[in-house]
């Protein structure tokens, strides 16, 4: 029996329009994500993939298309939250107060008892109980991205999106925060959805990865990946298995399609 | 404890000779023209600095007239930051807002608080209600539009985290946009500050006041007493400047992330 999808993606068009120009960059994604799954979203730069996740978190409104699972409202506990690129810690709160900040708005109404709680146990979880009260700007990158993890885990999200989290850190860090992500997944059963142009990240993590294509993205191929944890970059299938994905995601870059972008509106 | 560098010391020992450099050139003029109606000597400045709680021409002393001042001018600064950063919030976060108050804002800025002086007396009367009044439109709008820009710097990132938990409006100007602005708005008040200061000595010099640094120094110059006005312009610089110091190790201290994000 196949289990309830987390996330039901169904349809999704998104086209961006400039002054003068309009710009298709999501034609027509539809992917599920199961219980448990790292999901990963690759496809040639500019395709879209951050555009994808910002609709299914809620931060970007879809031209067509349905989201199922995560509800955009954010009612109860059916919700998405987001890592970003770079931590967006707010800077004048702790590392702590960083952690609990979903759990205090109205929208948790979640009792302080219950709140602290949560706190120890996500202070733990990424080893940084020493640090509770540092000021992010004292964190090194690593360090800030695993407080940004504990921050959208803090409400017990249906399911953690992330938007190449690893990619502005460096080798060693990044390999140790996908071993930590492994772990998370293991430890709370999170489910998780993660953009990333890297594809030996994908293959190291994923379950199955979500291959788009160039502007404006389809869902070209979905590679599931079989491979036992832990997985071995150097072991030929792994090798074999990153290879292929590598050719089925290098398309011919089309960037003349806008010359526009517009920026994020608030 | 900050350590405090040894380029810092010899910046320190570069700033102070300047300033003793102005003051022998001001005493040997002093000397020089010997005549107390133009230049008082620094000693009899410091004469009058010296006995800061005696009478004064006859009047309240010193430090009395400096606190009326100070007094004067922290509370008009308070009703300026009471009033000023709560809208600079709202034209910073609704661009609906700011396109209907802009125009009116960049029209009122530019006048000089003391030009209000003739509505102030007539409206308010002449004491401490006109005072007030001119002192809160000189700090108004540098409080204003720092706020507006700390507003329209913060990271959209920010506010997109708040969103995705679903942050109310309000929340979102509580705990993501007033912190985000707070060093800009910071900044808006050390600027305030200077202005409410200079200020409130413009308006005791209008006629009506009986009390204050600005009331001291235009009564001395009825007199003819220059060395009661040197000593005001003393503590006139002094206040200025402590003032200033403070906002600014308030800043190193509240804002060190700044730029560090």
């Amino acid at each position: 029996m196949i289990p309830k999808p987390v996330l039901s993606v169904t349809g999704i068009a998104k086209t961006f329009h400039g002054e003068g120009t309009s710009c298709p960059a999501l034609a027509d994604v539809s992917f599920d994500v199961g219980p448990r799954e790292i999901v990963c979203i690759m496809g040639p730069s500019g395709c879209g993939k951050s555009t994808l996740l910002r609709i299914i978190g809620g931060l970007e409104i879809a031209d067509a298309g349905s989201i199922q699972g995560v509800s955009g409202s954010g009612e109860g506990t059916a919700s998405a939250t987001m890592v970003f690129q770079d931590s967006a810690l707010f800077p004048w709160l702790s590392v702590e107060e960083n952690i609990v900040y979903g759990l205090r708005l109205t929208a948790q109404k979640m009792p302080e008892e219950e709140v602290r709680r949560r706190v120890t146990e996500l202070l733990e979880l990424i080893h940084l109980g020493p640090f509770a009260h540092s000021p992010p700007h004292e964190l090194s990158g690593g360090m800030k991205q695993r407080v940004a993890v504990a921050r959208a885990l803090a409400i017990r999200p249906s399911i953690l999106l992330m938007d190449e989290p690893f990619s502005a850190l460096d080798i060693f860090t990044r390999r140790e925060l996908e071993d930590e992500i492994q772990r998370i997944r293991n430890e709370l059963e999170t489910t998780i959805l993660m953009v990333t142009h890297n594809p030996e990240e994908a293959v190291y993590l994923a379950d199955r990865i979500v291959i788009l294509s160039e502007r404006p993205a389809m869902v070209s191929e979905i590679l599931p990946v079989g491979l036992p944890h832990p997985r071995n970059p150097a072991d030929p299938e792994f090798i074999r298995i990153r290879e292929r994905l590598t050719l089925m995601v290098q398309g011919r870059p089309d960037r003349e399609m806008c010359k526009t972008i517009p920026s994020a509106s608030k | 404890m900050v350590l405090i560098k040894r380029q810092t010391i010899r910046d320190y020992g570069k700033g102070l000779a300047v300033v003793v450099l102005l003051l022998v050139i001001w005493e040997c003029a002093a000397l020089i023209i010997n005549n107390n109606y133009i230049l008082p000597t620094l000693g009899e400045i410091a004469e009058v600095l010296l006995h800061p709680f005696e009478p004064v021409l006859g009047g309240e002393s010193l430090v009395a007239n400096t606190l009326v001042s100070l007094k004067e001018v922290l509370s008009g600064f308070f009703i300026a930051a009471a009033l000023a950063i709560p809208l600079g919030l709202l034209i910073g976060w609704s661009s609906e807002v700011q396109a209907y108050l802009n125009p009116a804002i960049q029209l009122l800025r530019p006048i000089p608080p003391i030009a209000w002086m003739p509505f102030a007396i007539a409206w308010f009367g002449i004491g401490i209600n006109s005072i007030l009044f001119i002192i809160v439109l000189g700090a108004f709008f540098p409080i204003l539009i720092n706020t507006v820009d700390g507003v329209l710097s913060i990271r959209i990132r920010w506010i997109e985290v708040a969103e995705m938990f679903h942050a109310t409006t309000p929340e979102k100007l509580r705990t993501v946009v007033f912190p985000g602005a707070l060093p800009r708005i910071w900044t808006g008040l050390r600027v305030s500050f200077a202005i409410a200061w200079m200020c409130v000595v413009a308006a005791e010099m209008l006629p009506g006041t009986t009390a204050g640094l600005g009331f001291l120094i235009m009564y001395a110059y009825n007199l003819g007493q220059l060395d009661v006005i040197g000593a005001g312009m003393v503590i006139i610089g002094i206040i200025g400047l402590g003032a200033d110091m403070l906002f600014r190790e308030g800043h190193a201290r509240f804002f060190a992330w700044e730029g560090k994000e």
